[in-house]
């Protein structure tokens, strides 16, 4: 199961890539594995508004559902829109094509209250 | 199903098996202030043949329109139903009017309610029907609902002359959800344009026209209200009586964005107003918001051809206060009925039927204006229903109607739309020329103001 160093994280399995005030989010890869096959994520629309912590989407697999959350605050900058023709990029590269939104960040200090990957990988042993 | 007697001996092995000595025990936490101390005021029990006696009496009382000769219409309509209709929906296999929860077991029931929602996207010319809503009314409160949670807007425009059934069913929907209806006030019975483009604005998120609309009349300036509607941003929702598609542009080519409607007209009965069958059809871009049931078909891990409930995320039993809907059922038995009748009729039935619809609907309002002192009240065009002008109060001539065991109209003034004294009048493929010329020769009878009537015969009397 990959956690790559690079990233940030939140207890429900998004990370997030810091870039300057641009926040790249998905979900990771032991999220994926969990859902198995995804089908569909509703995403929001580009300018709306999004709360660190807060829904901002939600991920539908063949026999689940799940919310997804905003690790920062911010506006949305960019949605993949590949992902609404062909949503199983985000099992097959969580990390990288497979990316959900980008975020204007609007609060940089809340960072802090992400998870480093050293703390998201000891969640994950529990 | 077969009746379970309860017997003391079934009671006293439920109440061992629990533990408890007897049924007062068995309540004796509840407290003693709150225990009803009296039987309850029913009436006493009666033997099967009093029930049925009873009941047969009760029944006897209602009259139907196989007794009567009916021009009844306003969103419910006497259409000819054939025998085949009955014999496929009676089969124990499909008699249910309920939706399966053990859906994949039931492939016969998927594969009908498929069926159902490829003939309805057929009829329509949309790209997606579900399994069936309960009825007209609640069928476009879910469109209404879907517009508003898509655009995130809050105004929804609906026009005077939409059904007042459908209007209050609407109020109920929206109530509670921060939407307001705004009315669009009709001219001589029609819709413009013009009348839509002084309503809308930014903050609509659907114009909803009704065609043909509750007095029977088409609209005429769709094309433009649909651009109006688009170019504001909001959804165009239809309500179209399915019979009259046969004919009519249909709202797929009109670019509608939601189509729902009242589908009892096809092979239900009117069953003193229920239980009906709301459809439900939209373009492919909110199948994600669609309400109720879908059926879709697959490929089992056999490579055999399969039906599944499908993309039920939508819907409240997964993700209860994210569902874009409360309606996890659809009206099964409703729904087969019409599948079968549009199965059997086809393409080119459905069309006949409609054209018989309005030619005879049109023959009559010709007959009744050019030998009664009856008027049509708009002159725009009609499918199978229009609005009269009634020379006397229409209370009065429907009651001299049931006397003949002929329902002639319903009464508009109980509906408060600017309309007392207006009889609607619908005129089915099922009305035949000398059901027509009764109808006439009627209104003929009905022509004089009783008033007058009244000082005539007193004037006799002085005489």
């Amino acid at each position: 199961m990959l956690v790559p160093d690079t990233l940030k994280y939140t207890k429900e399995h998004e990370w997030v890539k810091l870039e300057s005030n641009i926040a790249t989010i998905g979900i990771t890869d032991y999220a994926q594995g969990e859902l198995g096959d995804v089908v569909f994520v509703e995403m929001p629309k580009v300018g709306a508004k999004v709360t660190q912590m807060q829904p901002f989407g939600v991920i539908e697999a063949v026999k689940a559902v799940s919310e997804l959350f905003s690790p920062v605050s911010g506006e949305v900058a960019e949605i993949n829109s590949k992902l609404e023709t062909e949503a199983g990029i985000i099992n097959k590269d969580p990390y990288g094509a497979g990316w959900i939104i980008k975020v204007k960040v609007s609060n940089p200090a809340e960072a802090n209250n992400l998870l480093t990957p050293e703390k998201y990988k000891e969640l994950l042993n529990k | 199903m077969p009746y379970v007697a309860n017997t003391d001996e079934n009671r006293r092995q439920m109440l061992e098996r629990i533990g408890v000595g007897s049924f007062e025990e068995l309540l004796k936490d509840i407290p003693e202030e709150l225990r009803l101390k009296k039987p309850l005021n029913l009436p006493s029990a009666l033997s099967e043949l009093e029930v049925t006696n009873l009941m047969r009496e009760l029944s006897e009382q209602n009259k139907s329109s196989l007794e009567y000769v009916n021009f009844l219409g306003a969103g419910s309509y006497d259409h000819f139903i054939p025998a085949v209709v009955d014999q496929i929906i009676s089969r124990s296999e499909f008699y249910t009017a309920y939706t399966p929860y053990q859906a994949e077991a039931s492939q016969g029931t998927l594969q009908s309610i498929y069926e159902f929602q490829s003939l309805i996207c057929q009829l329509t010319e949309m790209e997606l029907a579900n399994a069936s809503l309960y009825d007209g009314g609640s069928a476009l409160g879910e469109a209404c609902l879907l517009a508003h949670y898509h655009t995130e807007k809050n105004r929804i425009l609906i026009p005077e002359n939409l059904h007042p059934l459908y209007k209050r069913v609407l109020k109920t929907y929206v109530s509670g959800q921060g939407l307001k209806l705004v009315e669009v006030a009709h001219i001589d019975g029609q819709i413009r344009a013009s009348a839509v483009k002084e309503k809308i604005d930014d903050q609509t998120a659907a114009v909803v026209i009704q065609n043909p609309n509750f007095f029977g009349v088409l609209e005429e300036d769709i094309e433009e209200i649909e651009k109006l509607t688009h170019s504001s941003g909001a959804l165009l929702v239809m309500v179209c009586d399915p019979i009259s598609l046969g004919i009519l542009k249909t709202p797929g080519e009109y670019n509608a964005d939601i189509v729902v409607g009242e589908g009892q007209s096809l092979g239900n009965r009117m069953s003193f107003g229920g239980p009906y069958l709301g459809y439900f059809a939209c373009k492919r871009e909110y199948l994600r918001r669609l309400p109720g049931r879908l059926i879709g078909v697959t490929t089992d891990n056999r490579g055999q051809r399969g039906f599944v409930m499908t993309l039920q995320t939508r819907e409240q039993h997964i993700r209860r206060e994210k569902a874009t809907s409360n309606i996890c059922t659809n009206q099964g038995l409703m729904a087969l009925a019409a599948t079968v009748y549009l199965s059997l009729l086809g393409k080119q039935g459905i069309k006949k039927v409609a054209e018989l619809c309005l030619q005879k609907a049109h023959c009559t309002l010709e007959k009744i204006e050019s030998e009664t002192g009856f008027k049509r009240k708009f002159s725009a065009p009609f499918f199978t229903e229009f609005v009269l002008e009634s020379p006397v109060a229409p209370k009065k001539v429907i009651k001299a109607g049931l006397k003949q065991n002929l329902l002639a109209g319903v009464d508009l003034s109980q509906f408060k739309m600017g309309l007392d004294g207006c009889l609607l009048v619908a005129v089915t493929e099922k009305r035949s020329k000398a059901e027509i010329d009764g109808l006439v020769s009627f209104f003929k009878t009905q022509s004089q103001p009783v008033s007058k009537v009244k000082s005539e015969s007193k004037g006799e009397v002085t005489v």
